[in-house]
């Protein structure tokens, strides 16, 4: 498949903006910027971005926990983003929602679930929609290995078979649901294995290789809008950090060895692709650095909205309850 | 004025709704076929596509009219308070919670109409009288209606409300008859029963009685036969729990001084104990008895028609409740 040479460029960028967000968050959690947990997607980032490179603004995704790749990917704004996650009005939940909880439904971000498997459900009935009132966009339902077992998504998968929606499964295989591994909690070899008994296509792809991940999407993408059903796509990755940030201070016991880890971080998925695109001669290795500064650049000026931004007032706390308010309670 | 029966009442609302807005429609366990009878007729007149039987899968589609709703339909959905547990992360993680964590982003205007089938020999697994759970998470607008004017209105209203919605359809209710109006009678040309309005069934000064849902009928009948002794008795019906109309309730007791509360569901964090609460708060020194809740025992349905009655408030209860507040 040719993929357009600026497509592969926006690639980068959100790849690299993904990274560069993610090492800022790492550092300024440590720092006590902010409350709360936060997953970190890195070495993960191709995943999402080659994914997301094969949607529309008007195509829906719903995330997970480990959600700040998934609506950079999208498109989402990162300043939004980062204020999010310190708790501010210029959040793009105006600081209800936090890290596991972004959301930007100007650009079809449906929002991310805490509970695993639980934002599945939700994203086959924005597909739902689109089969009962005959229009073309498609959904887009994130999920990790872990979150596989959940029934929401057997469920899911088996809905979306039956009534032929227009939904694509992406399973985020990074091998460790929290410390527990896949071979231990998952009775199949593959995933994408799952498909078949729902009587979908299964692909596995290497979800190190951002160009794969895209055109493994985009192919089912055009086969969810000419009516031909729902796809699984297993993107077999790797979390190179800690499940969660501040987690590695409180865990006793190994579960990933130094060697599996070093193993992994040498297929990064942004050398892999900037490997491709170098090879391709679409950029130099100079304007693949620049993206990366530029990116670096643009998550520091987000990092500065974030903390410029003020803190809702306690007055605001009942906010958002109801569209259609009440007077009591 | 026609008279209906209940479940009719909620097939009149569904049709009228359907034909309305485009964007609604039905999902559930057998609707196709209406084997309740609220689903009557509706897949003749609009099609597969806006009438789906689901598969026995109430997490997946409990979610997937949510994520319907996100995106501009308005389905209802069918089922029975007891399927409920099923789906119970949908309801709570994703319905209730939605809009507030996404800062007001998220709209979601989906109804679950949940049967409640308890009284009928049931047992455990399927009797639930589940609302008062509901109301300790805040995020879901809960209507229990008990007669079929109010069915129909208030379902409507549940269609057009842009929260999510449950209506909890009392099965005791089911073959009830009761008067609906014509359209054609009505200043506005349909029935749409607002949020938040409780109504006042009896007048009375002696005591209040608040019912809920098939309560509602009890104290009615409490209320007449205490008529006979002399003994004045009001009987409010909230229709629904939230939002709730706590103001009629409270002033009803400023006038009568004493209130019975018949609920349902199981007593303990009843809808009777969020009301008790509420006058023990705010209405305390009108109050000139004890508060008396006469709500379910706190133990499941048994099967046996030998046990299963001693379960659920009735009028005899109900009556003894009554009289404990004029003897203080």
């Amino acid at each position: 498949m040719d993929i357009d040479r600026d497509l592969l460029l926006l690639m980068l960028r959100r790849m690299w903006m993904i990274r560069n967000f993610e090492l800022k968050v790492m550092e300024v959690h440590s720092a006590g910027e902010f409350a709360g947990g936060a997953h970190p997607y890195i070495g993960e980032e191709a995943v999402a971005v080659g994914a997301c490179a094969a949607l529309e603004d008007t195509d829906y995704i719903a995330g997970n926990h480990r959600s700040h790749g998934h609506p950079i990917a999208k498109g989402g704004r990162v300043d939004k983003a980062m204020a999010e996650l310190y708790g501010r009005t210029d959040g793009y939940c105006k600081g209800k929602g936090g890290s596991m909880h972004l959301a930007d439904y100007s650009i079809g971000i449906l929002g991310e679930s805490g509970i695993l498997g639980s934002s599945v459900p939700v994203a086959v009935g924005a597909a739902l929609a689109a089969s009962i009132k005959g229009e073309k966009f498609v959904s887009l339902a994130f999920f990790g290995d872990g979150a596989s077992n959940q029934g929401a998504l057997h469920e899911s998968m088996n809905l979306a078979s039956v009534w032929s929606l227009p939904i694509i499964f992406i399973c985020e295989n990074n091998q460790y649901a929290v410390t527990t591994s896949y071979a231990e909690t998952v009775a199949v070899e593959h995933v994408s294995d799952r498909a078949s008994a729902y009587n979908m296509p299964g692909i596995l792809v290497d979800g190190q290789d951002a160009i794969a991940m895209y055109e493994a999407t985009a192919a089912a993408v055009s086969r969810a809008r000419a009516g031909d059903g729902p796809s699984l796509i297993e993107g077999l990755t790797y979390r190179f950090e800690e499940h969660s940030l501040g987690l590695g201070r409180v865990r006793r016991g190994e579960y990933r060895t130094q060697e599996e880890i070093d193993t992994w971080r040498k297929r990064d998925p942004l050398d892999i692709l900037e490997q491709n695109i170098i090879a391709q001669g679409v950029a130099t290795r100079e304007e693949c650095d620049d993206i990366n500064a530029e990116t670096a650049e643009e998550v520091e000026k987000a990092t500065e909205f974030a903390r410029n931004s003020p803190f809702p007032e306690p007055s605001d706390l009942f906010d958002d309850m109801w569209a259609d308010p009440i007077a009591f309670p | 004025m026609a008279q209906t029966v209940f479940i009719e009442a909620i097939n009149q609302a569904i049709i009228e709704e359907m034909r309305r807005d485009e964007n609604v429609f039905m999902m559930g366990e057998d609707i196709r076929r209406s084997v309740y009878g609220a689903t009557a007729n509706l897949l003749s007149e609009f099609g597969e596509k806006r009438v789906l039987d689901t598969p026995l899968s109430e997490n997946g589609f409990f979610g997937a009219a949510i994520g319907a709703s996100l995106v501009g339909m308005r389905p209802i959905v069918e089922t029975l308070t007891s399927f409920m547990w099923v789906g119970m992360d949908q309801l709570i993680s994703q319905a209730a919670k939605m809009r507030y964590m996404f800062g007001g982003q998220a709209t979601l205007p989906v109804v679950y109409r949940a049967s409640m089938f308890y009284g009928g020999g049931s047992a455990a697994h399927h009797s639930d009288r589940s609302y008062p759970m509901f109301m300790n998470m805040p995020g879901i607008k809960i209507i229990v209606p008990s007669n079929p004017a109010d069915m129909k209105g208030l379902l409507k209203s549940a269609v057009r409300d842009n929260d999510p919605c449950i209506v909890f359809e009392d099965g005791t209710l089911a073959g009830m008859r009761g008067e609906v109006p014509e359209n054609e009678d009505l200043p506005e040309n349909e029935l749409v029963v607002p949020f938040g309005q409780a109504q006042m069934v009896r007048e009375g000064t002696d005591c209040t009685i608040v019912g809920v849902a098939g309560g509602v009928n009890i104290a009615a009948s409490v209320s007449d036969q205490l008529a006979q002794e002399g003994i004045s008795v009001e009987v409010i019906d909230p229709r629904t729990l939230v939002p709730l109309d706590k103001k009629m309730i409270l002033s009803s007791v400023e006038k009568t001084g004493r209130l019975v509360i018949t609920d349902p569901a199981h007593k303990v964090c009843s809808a009777a104990s969020e009301i008790a609460s509420i006058v023990a708060e705010e209405g305390f020194w009108s109050l000139q008895a004890p508060i008396q809740k006469v709500a379910s025992e706190q133990v499941h349905i048994p099967y046996t028609p030998a046990l299963e009655p001693h379960v659920y408030p009735d009028v005899e209860k109900v009556t003894a409740a009554v009289r404990r507040t004029l003897e203080s």
